[in-house]
């Protein structure tokens, strides 16, 4: 189990003060103008040695994507984006950031900013975080007022403000281009890529989206270290990690763990176990509802990193954990999922609007089963025509959990199907 | 966006057409614009709702944790479903997609605020609070304070304080009294 001398969030759960004076005495903003005359390039270089893959859910290397930015500012000014859309069904890292180490985020906005030659970063936060915006628009006045933003930020000679935006009730407002949309003030719909933002991003300038959780990190791997960071975790995916466990275990939670951590001793150590004990468990979704599930005989000894998880055929994501025991109506559990690409399917690419309205309509039937055993193929053909053919990755996230299901729990869809035609011949013959 | 959302805090937490008409006329645009911007996001309300909004998370973690007790309790209080208001005019229900708050599932958004860990009697009590306009603390009815094991944390001893501390939590609701 990881020290807690080597986590990175040490007031996740609010105990101490959030404000601007608790977070100096934990060591945000200690010497900051020191980390920036590093320079621009160092900053990035050391990024990459951290091996800091995204926190957001692609997993895709933050030094590596900073390094996308152009070389010099020329005609269009540089912005950094912070997503803090978090919508992900099983994911609440962002919201424990915002209110309880708002200024991690903030002090990793001024170092992430200037790293890739920005003096302007925009927080897009959602619309039902209204006290979490209310806190952190609280603290980035009170660090305006302490002159660690502004002109002269944290004495560093570089100017950077910090914009607070809040969106509206919208999931796809997660995704990179859609929210640079709606940002813009548009409706949130995803833009084709390429050209991609670093090149024409907000406002048609060169731009950078990151997670709230691989800015946060980014002070303090730049202070103790990229090669203390880079100790963490397994080869590839190192470091720590916040993961999110909800749903059957005896004590929900957020906990910073090491990556690579095995599921079980995770759900065992911090979560309480699962509710029943560990026999009584049904499946696990490890990164996020759009990752596939894994039945009970994977997770005995998988453990939580992108490639682990990749290799299982699913995936890390966004590390919220959805644990589901014998009780669940797993089929169900599913179609709820889908109901939810249906609602938040931006309606864009016809693939996605209307695959995701028709696979939800098929995933009721197989609750019930109502429903033919051929379907089941049928289902899953729809969604792999879904899979790929859309502008951004909703269609692929609303077609991945069907697929877990059917690998998984086939015969557990034919048994209702099966059921019901009984009950049908038994209706038909009376 | 930020208009609207002005707009819907000045007028009983909805936005009437002649709202609309106005942010349009301010912001130099047509109103077709403001409108398409106004029905693509989910927290923009284009109806009157009640006093108190109440939005229940039943995605699939807050389900699995039981939010059909807490859509119950709120039927049986009001005797309405989704997108309805109560007789008297003071509640309006609305089903919507996660909250972000899965591990302090399920939740119950009333206006802006986040109610966490519901159950069955918890709902009914909170509900009770609100018809007397007395709302509960913010936050986790069990008294976590964020997102912590209900029986104590497993890691950050030094940084524990002596008790439960629920102080974050109520700063948050007073703050928006």
């Amino acid at each position: 189990m990881l020290n807690d001398a080597d986590r990175i969030f040490t007031n996740i759960y609010g105990w101490g003060d959030a404000g601007l004076k608790g977070a100096k005495a934990r060591g945000d903003w200690d010497k900051t103008a020191k980390l920036l005359a590093l320079g621009h390039d160092e900053i990035i270089e050391r990024m990459k040695a951290s091996g800091l893959r995204g926190r957001g859910g692609a997993g895709f290397p933050t030094g590596l994507k900073w390094s996308f930015m152009p070389k010099e500012v020329k005609d269009r000014p540089h912005y950094l984006v912070v997503n803090a859309d978090e919508s992900e069904p099983g994911t609440c890292k962002d919201r424990d950031i915002i209110r309880h180490e708002p200024h991690k985020l903030l002090e990793g906005c001024v170092i992430a900013g200037f790293a890739m030659r920005a003096h302007a970063a925009y927080i897009y936060i959602r619309g039902e975080f209204v006290n979490e915006a209310r806190r952190l628009q609280a603290e980035i006045n009170e660090a305006y007022d302490a002159g660690l933003l502004g002109k002269d930020a944290a004495k560093s000679g570089w100017a950077f403000d910090i914009y607070l935006h809040r969106g509206a009730g919208a999931y796809i407002c997660g995704e990179e281009t859609a929210l640079l949309e709606s940002l813009e003030g548009r409706k949130g719909q995803p833009r084709l890529k390429p050209p991609f933002p670093a090149g024409v991003g907000l406002y048609g300038c060169p731009t950078t989206v990151n997670n709230v959780e691989s800015i946060a990190v980014a002070p303090t791997i730049l202070r103790r270290g990229a090669d203390w960071f880079a100790g963490l975790g397994k080869e590839n995916n190192t470091g720590t990690k916040l993961f999110c466990i909800s749903g059957h275990v005896n004590n929900p939670c957020n906990v910073e763990e090491e990556m690579g951590i095995p599921l079980r001793e995770l759900l065992e150590k911090h979560a309480g176990g699962v509710r029943g004990g560990w026999d009584n468990l049904l499946a696990v979704i490890p990164g996020g509802s759009s990752t596939p599930l894994m039945p009970k005989d994977v997770c005995a000894d998988i453990t939580m990193d992108f490639d682990a998880l990749r290799n299982a055929g699913t995936g890390l994501g966004t590390a919220g954990i959805i644990v589901m025991d014998k009780s669940t109506d797993v089929v169900k559990a599913i179609s709820r999922l889908s109901y939810f690409y249906k609602h938040e399917s931006c309606g864009q690419c016809t693939p996605c609007r209307e695959g995701t309205g028709w696979m939800w309509r098929m995933m009721e039937r197989l609750v019930r089963g109502e429903a033919e055993s051929h379907e089941i193929d049928t289902l899953e053909q729809v969604t792999r025509q879904i899979e790929g053919h859309t502008i951004c990755a909703l269609g692929d996230a609303a077609a991945w959990p069907i697929q877990g299901l059917i690998k998984h729990f086939r015969p557990e869809i034919e048994r209702r199907i099966a059921a019901r035609h009984a009950v049908d011949a038994v209706n038909a013959a009376e | 966006m930020p208009l609207l959302d002005l707009a819907q805090r000045q007028h009983e937490n909805w936005i009437p057409m002649k709202a609309i008409e106005l942010i349009a006329a301010k912001l130099d645009m047509a109103e077709i614009r403001v409108l398409e911007v106004a029905t693509f996001y989910t927290m923009f309300n284009l109806k009157p709702v009640g006093k108190y909004f109440l939005q229940a998370c039943t995605t699939t973690p807050c389900w699995l944790r039981g939010s059909d007790e807490m859509m119950r309790a709120i039927k049986d209080r009001y005797q309405i479903s989704s997108g309805q208001t109560s007789a008297c005019g003071r509640f309006s229900l609305l089903e919507v997609e996660c909250l972000g708050a899965c591990v302090n599932a399920p939740i119950l958004q009333v206006n802006d605020d986040f109610y966490e860990d519901l159950d069955y009697q918890s709902t009914g009590a909170l509900l009770c609070s609100l018809e007397t306009d007395a709302p509960l603390a913010v936050g986790s009815v069990l008294g976590r304070s964020g997102s912590e094991p209900t029986t104590g944390a497993t890691t950050l001893a030094a940084g524990k304080p002596g008790k439960a501390a629920t102080g974050a939590t109520k700063k948050r609701s007073q703050a928006n009294a």
